[in-house]
């Protein structure tokens, strides 16, 4: 789950964890009036969308960049007017764009210099880990890859947390003294309570400044959440911002799918995450390209099957279907039935392969052939992925 | 011999009374496994399927039972508990099937288990089943939720994060003839208490266990830490399938631990490091039996 910068913010300021100054506006009204309260400081408009790439991208009104300087409350005003409820087209969004419907408005703060300072639960250790470098505001896996000296990796022990002494060791490690030190201090304790508190897979800053002022500084984060943990944190829940993603997976969600948009023309319908990765791979192996990622569970039903093929027929990409389920205590025929249901109320416009194995098969085989839908049968994966290959054409 | 468990085994089930876990431990009894006990907070002294001894504590239920193994099928917010309770009470083998438990909460249980006597399969996983001499693997140990009957008594060990691919790996292997020892899903979460190498070095050690297919999937290190170990370790056969190869950089694909992270967890970095190590690839999930025979000399 990704959040909004502004909510980031929110966060930070929650939890202690020094940022720039900033409020966010719906409206131009709401843009002056934040404008005004931050007056004498230097000031940016920056658009809210979940997607990299702002400051260079444009809007579809002719409107260029969605980051720009601010000096006044009016030009606030006047600035928010071209970009809410606007569609901004970054590098990262696609020709369709996002719609804008938040701006924020926030300190434009002068750097001295630019850290980079992320924490993260890393599988190897099976613990907290914190990177940091003084190589920040550029992409880290280039220093990893340049620069790999420049990274330090503090891992933190499960159990007892950040201590004192690895707080003193990073901050020696970016070369800060002093109150820098103190501040830095305070806030990367504040950030590992954030990062704990709120169940984060990684919080990454970049860039953490230091400003001429003597401040520390939080510019720009990066949040992911364990969905696993979202259950105990409705708060988080309550930031997830629906537009923002891709409306089939909001729609899968709604009916416990797991489902993925992807650029290719072969839908596929699995059961099992590994299987349906498998299946993704094997349609690309015999020369088609995927269309999804969509794992119905092991228990799934004829209403989720239905819902499934709805999504699937909801991608103007998609040239056929191939299903391949395994269903080991999942009765075969329960499948076969639910396929034929949703066949039938969609009208099934495309190829269809079906391939089925596992209890009550040879009952479900037969359900699929009696019926009148058009439904190819397969032996095994790849009969089934080369014949829906072959279907797609 | 077989790994971990055998016909012998006595499993308990931790959740037994909820539909899940009650349907699975009904399967597992029907297979013929030793399901010697429930544990069930308030249900203590109540029955399942009218046989099996429902307890209130595991603790209760190994003292009254000896049994020496778990499956876990309580729901997640409360399966680290249970898995710490299994942990006290001094089970041997703890399996979580549980899909959704918490990082945060996995991180401390991993700690915790450091230098109790107890190992933990999973979570997030399909279990693990020694099958059976009967018919249709009947008479085996099945703990977790997988197909008893596709599997046959045989000479292959099978290893995975994924249960359908698992599944799919098996029925493959019975139906040219060949059977398994054990089967072992270690599950797709990023943080699990028994790792692909762990189960590889439970497998070389095994006089039962005469080859082995290792099943993984993008994200994390686990099958080349795996496979390198192999390179110098193991002299037993050995065929690999990674899933993953077109899953887009950055999603999450259905398991928690199935993301492509960078530059080498891609599955064709996997795969290219097992072929180094010495592992046979299949090239697609519907021949990594046929994979295994060519390696095998069968």
């Amino acid at each position: 789950m990704n959040i909004h910068e502004y909510q980031a913010k929110e966060l930070f300021d929650r939890f202690q964890v020094p940022s720039p100054k900033g409020k966010v506006a719906a409206s131009p009204e709401e843009a002056a009036a934040a404008a005004k309260e931050f007056a004498g400081a230097k000031l940016v408009i920056k658009a809210q969308v979940h997607a990299g790439g702002r400051g260079k991208g444009h809007f579809k009104n002719g409107f260029q960049g969605g980051v720009h300087l601010i000096e006044s409350p009016e030009q606030a005003s006047e600035f928010a007017v071209k970009m809410l409820n606007e569609t901004l087209v970054t590098v990262q969004t696609g020709e369709a764009g996002r719609v804008v419907r938040k701006v924020m408005i926030a300190e434009a703060v002068d750097i001295t210099h630019e850290y980079y300072l992320a924490i993260l639960m890393d599988r190897a250790t099976c613990s907290p880990v914190i990177v940091a470098s003084t190589e920040g505001g550029m992409s880290i896996e280039d220093v990893a890859h340049d620069t790999p000296e420049k990274i330090f990796r503090q891992i933190v022990h499960p159990l007892l947390g950040l201590q004192a002494y690895e707080i003193r060791k990073i901050s020696a490690e970016l070369g800060f003294s002093g109150d820098i030190a103190k501040q830095f201090g305070k806030l990367l304790k504040n950030l590992y309570k954030l990062f704990i508190d709120c169940d984060c897979s990684m919080i990454e800053i970049n860039p953490l400044v230091t400003t001429p002022d003597g401040r520390v500084l939080a510019l720009d984060a990066k949040f992911d959440f364990d969905d696993n943990a979202l259950y105990r944190h409705p708060d988080i829940v309550a930031l997830r911002d629906k537009e923002e993603e891709d409306p089939r997976e909001v729609a899968a969600s709604e009916y416990d799918l797991n489902y993925i948009g992807l650029d290719g023309n072969i839908a596929c319908l699995v059961n099992g995450a590994g299987l349906a990765m498998a299946t993704m791979d094997i349609i690309k192996h015999y020369g088609g390209e995927p269309a999804n990622f969509l794992d119905v569970g092991g228990g799934a039903t004829k209403e989720q099957v239905a819902a499934a093929f709805k999504i699937i027929l909801g991608d103007p990409n998609v040239k056929g279907i191939l299903i391949n389920i395994f269903g080991g205590i999942m009765d075969c025929n329960v499948i076969a039935e639910g396929v034929i249901a949703a066949a039938k109320e969609t009208g099934l416009p495309i190829p269809l392969v079906v391939r089925l194995e596992g209890n009550n098969v040879e009952m479900g085989k037969a359900t699929l052939a009696a019926s009148d839908i058009n439904i190819v049968a397969a032996d095994d994966m790849a009969d089934g992925a080369e014949k829906i290959v072959k279907a797609v054409g | 011999m077989a790994i971990l468990i055998d016909e012998n085994t006595k499993i308990l089930v931790q959740g037994i009374t909820g539909g899940f876990g009650g349907k699975h431990a009904k399967l597992s009894l029907d297979y013929g496994t030793k399901l010697v006990a429930g544990v069930t907070p308030g249900k203590g002294g109540q029955k399942f399927e009218n046989t099996v001894p429902i307890f209130d504590t595991v603790s209760q239920a190994v003292g009254e039972t000896g049994a020496t193994a778990s499956a876990i099928f309580v729901p997640p917010p409360f399966a680290a508990d249970a898995i710490l309770e299994a942990m006290d009470a001094g089970v041997e083998l703890i399996v979580c099937i549980t899909e959704g438990i918490p990082v945060m909460d996995m991180m401390r249980v991993k700690e915790a288990l450091k230098g109790s006597k107890s190992r933990l399969v999973g979570p997030n996983c399909p279990g693990i089943v020694t099958p059976g001499l009967g018919e249709k693997s009947h008479g085996g140990c099945r703990i977790g939720i997988a197909p008893g009957y596709i599997h046959k008594r045989g000479n292959v060990g099978v290893v995975s994060r994924s249960g359908t691919l698992t599944y799919e790996a098996v029925f493959q292997l019975t139906q040219m003839g060949y059977g398994q020892s054990t089967c072992v899903g270690i599950g797709g979460d990023p943080i699990n208490g028994t790792s692909h190498l762990d189960v590889l070095e439970m497998f070389n050690d095994d006089d039962e266990t005469e080859a082995i297919i290792m099943i993984g999937e993008i994200g994390g290190t686990a099958e080349v830490e795996a496979a390198r170990w192999a390179r110098d370790n193991c002299k037993k056969p050995i065929a690999g399938f990674i899933a993953g190869a077109t899953a887009p950089p950055g999603r999450r694909m259905g398991h928690a631990g199935a993301i492509v992270g960078g530059e080498e967890d891609t599955a064709e970095a996997k795969k290219k490091i097992m072929a180094e190590c010495g592992i046979a690839i299949a090239e697609t999930p519907s021949v990594m039996a046929t994979t295994l025979m060519e390696r095998w000399g069968k």
